[in-house]
């Protein structure tokens, strides 16, 4: 049997590219739920590190342990994220190195959740407005195909149940409570709701991780969250802003001035330290 | 109340304390117990909420996610037993605002050791290792103490401590098998810290004014110098192990004690801090004070929602 040296090569040629074509795809979607991962958990790390910065400082012993425990519930979902994003890029990144070895372009979170601490009302009225759209993100995201990103929502749902409660408890009691504390929330809802709407803004990779069967579609999100808000705000006696003017570019690593500062801190002993283990 | 009653129900209770009975807040008392356990009490509680921000200071800074979650845990473990220790006081006639309204003014203390900074991330290992580890010697034996509410809330409190110290000596543990630059950094801790973490423990038994009575009702098992002898044997072999060096020249094993001796303790230093001199007494009084003044329309505000809201309740009912 004579063997045709050039028919075996493109045949290898052939399967080589097969194979070329298949691990680009393969890294592409593995590249699209990184940063799909990174745009959820960014979320609960920024505004877990705000959460922290309160801690020993709250109006109340109860608030503080309360603040605290916020705070620790998302650094503990950013961890189970993280860790995952950690094997999903396969290349030895911690992830410690992914939470603070960052530069500020290349951290996705909202802007909302790294708006600072101006006072309690703005510190709840911010709470409020995320956990209402994470409670809903994350019953979503308990359907998703990939059963890694569906068992961390499972089980931050319980938590995040919790801070939806504690955030709305206490946006009607400072809208309802005193008149200066009316004023109080209002101010700080009028000035966090501009960044309200960026939470239904889409990424590419959010886009492909929907197509997928594993990302949530944010943009169906979007009705119900503004109801169940109004409805929460009209109960508390304050009035829904009606300012169509919204701020975007978290998303695309576009911060307002505020998260510099916040990653100085965050990062301080990883960029001081490097290579060295905690 | 006849003088002789008085004297006949200070009997009776004396020996209940004797047969190891518990006091319960109902039970009768003589003021001097109320007195002393609120003084006692309270000052425990606050020491627990002002020693939230010396290690709160580095929850934003700290070194890794684990060690972020283990911290905030940490501080919010102190700010329940802040709680709970409110509580307990409580229950002997005085409220958390009056006692928030002492520790304002002055005219209530807190552990010392807290009015200095911390400045390292070593600082998070060695107030684990050291000052918990000082706390524990302090407040095992107040799981047996006379007043009941006291007691149970030790006993909680305790068994959060004796995880912290295991946690803060695991911090000092990483740094020391670490870099060169870490076990410097966890040294310098300890230089920091031991000598306040010893002068926590009390004045010496000579100068102590409350130790008698207190040992008395159970508030107190054993007197000052022996608690720090016990914390100093206890701590020498952990610092062994650490490849540590204990800051003191005088520090050796006495064969003849079975204890280590070790050298002068500045009490001048104990009595400025203790007097309101300390590095950072001014620093951690404001944080406390704006917090409370700064939270006043929040709680005020609460108070008034709550208020709205039975009203309308009453109205509905009508």
């Amino acid at each position: 049997m004579s063997i045709d040296r050039d028919e075996i090569e493109i045949s290898l040629k052939a399967r080589c590219e097969a194979i070329r074509k298949v691990s680009i795809e393969v890294n592409m979607k593995n590249e699209n739920l990184y940063n799909y991962i990174l745009g959820i958990a960014d979320n609960s790390l920024i505004l877990g590190q705000r959460m922290g910065e309160l801690c020993g400082h709250g109006p109340t012993l109860e608030t503080d342990i309360a603040c605290t425990n916020i705070s620790l519930d998302l650094f503990g979902q950013v961890r189970s994220y993280f860790q995952y994003a950690s094997k999903i890029a396969g290349d030895g990144r911690t992830e410690d190195d992914i939470a603070m070895l960052r530069k500020e372009r290349e951290y996705i979170n909202v802007l909302l959740v790294e708006q600072p601490n101006t006072d309690f009302a703005y510190t709840m009225a911010r709470q409020f407005l995320f956990d209402v759209y994470h409670l809903a993100f994350l019953v979503e995201l308990q359907k998703s195909a990939d059963l890694t990103l569906s068992a961390i929502a499972s089980k931050s749902i319980k938590e995040v149940s919790y801070h939806e409660r504690f955030s709305s408890d206490w946006v009607k009691r400072l809208g309802d409570g005193t008149e200066e504390s009316n004023t109080k929330m209002q101010e700080a809802i009028d000035a966090l709701w501009t960044y309200t709407d960026e939470l239904f803004h889409q990424t590419e990779a959010d886009k492909a991780m929907v197509a997928e069967g594993i990302g949530v579609d944010v943009t169906k999100l979007k009705d119900s969250y503004y109801r169940h808000v109004s409805e929460l705000l009209e109960e508390a006696t304050l009035q829904v802003p009606e300012s169509k003017y919204f701020q975007k570019g978290g998303k695309e690593g576009i911060h307002t001035e505020h998260l510099g500062y916040m990653l100085a801190e965050l990062q301080y002993m990883q960029r001081t330290y490097p290579n060295m283990e905690w | 109340m006849s003088d002789e009653q008085i004297k006949n129900l200070e009997e009776q209770f004396e020996a209940r304390i004797a047969r190891d009975e518990k006091i319960e807040p109902k039970d009768w008392m003589p003021e001097k117990y109320r007195q002393t356990h609120i003084r006692q009490m309270s000052q425990h509680a606050h020491s627990e909420i002002v020693g939230m921000l010396p290690e709160g200071n580095w929850i934003t800074r700290a070194p890794s996610l684990r060690r972020k979650v283990a911290l905030l845990a940490k501080v919010q473990d102190e700010a329940g037993h802040g709680l709970y220790l409110y509580s307990a006081t409580e229950t002997l006639g005085i409220s958390r605002d009056e006692m928030y309204e002492q520790l304002h003014t002055g005219k209530a203390k807190y552990s010392s050791i807290f009015n200095y900074p911390t400045i390292t991330w070593a600082d998070m290992g060695a107030i684990g290792w050291l000052v918990d580890g000082a706390a524990i010697i302090n407040q095992v034996p107040l799981c047996n103490t006379s007043y009941g509410p006291y007691a149970r809330a030790m006993i909680r409190v305790c068994k959060e401590e004796s995880f912290h110290q295991r946690q803060g000596f695991e911090i000092m543990l990483k740094l020391c098998n670490g870099t060169p630059e870490q076990k410097e950094m966890a040294q310098d801790a300890l230089n920091r810290w031991w000598w306040p973490s010893l002068m926590m423990l009390g004045p010496t038994d000579a100068e102590s004014i409350h130790t008698e009575q207190s040992m008395k009702w159970k508030l107190k098992r054993k007197s000052n110098d022996d608690l720090r002898q016990q914390f100093i044997d206890q701590t020498v072999p952990q610092a062994d192990i650490l490849g540590l060096t204990i800051p003191d020249q005088d520090l050796k094993w006495n064969e003849e004690r079975g204890s280590y001796d070790f050298g002068e303790i500045d009490w001048d230093e104990f009595w400025q801090v203790v007097k309101g001199h300390g590095p950072m007494n001014r620093e951690r009084m404001k944080a406390r004070v704006g917090a409370w003044e700064r939270g006043e329309w929040v709680r005020d505000a609460a108070m008034a929602y709550v208020e709205k809201k039975q009203e309308r309740k009453e109205k509905q009912a009508v």
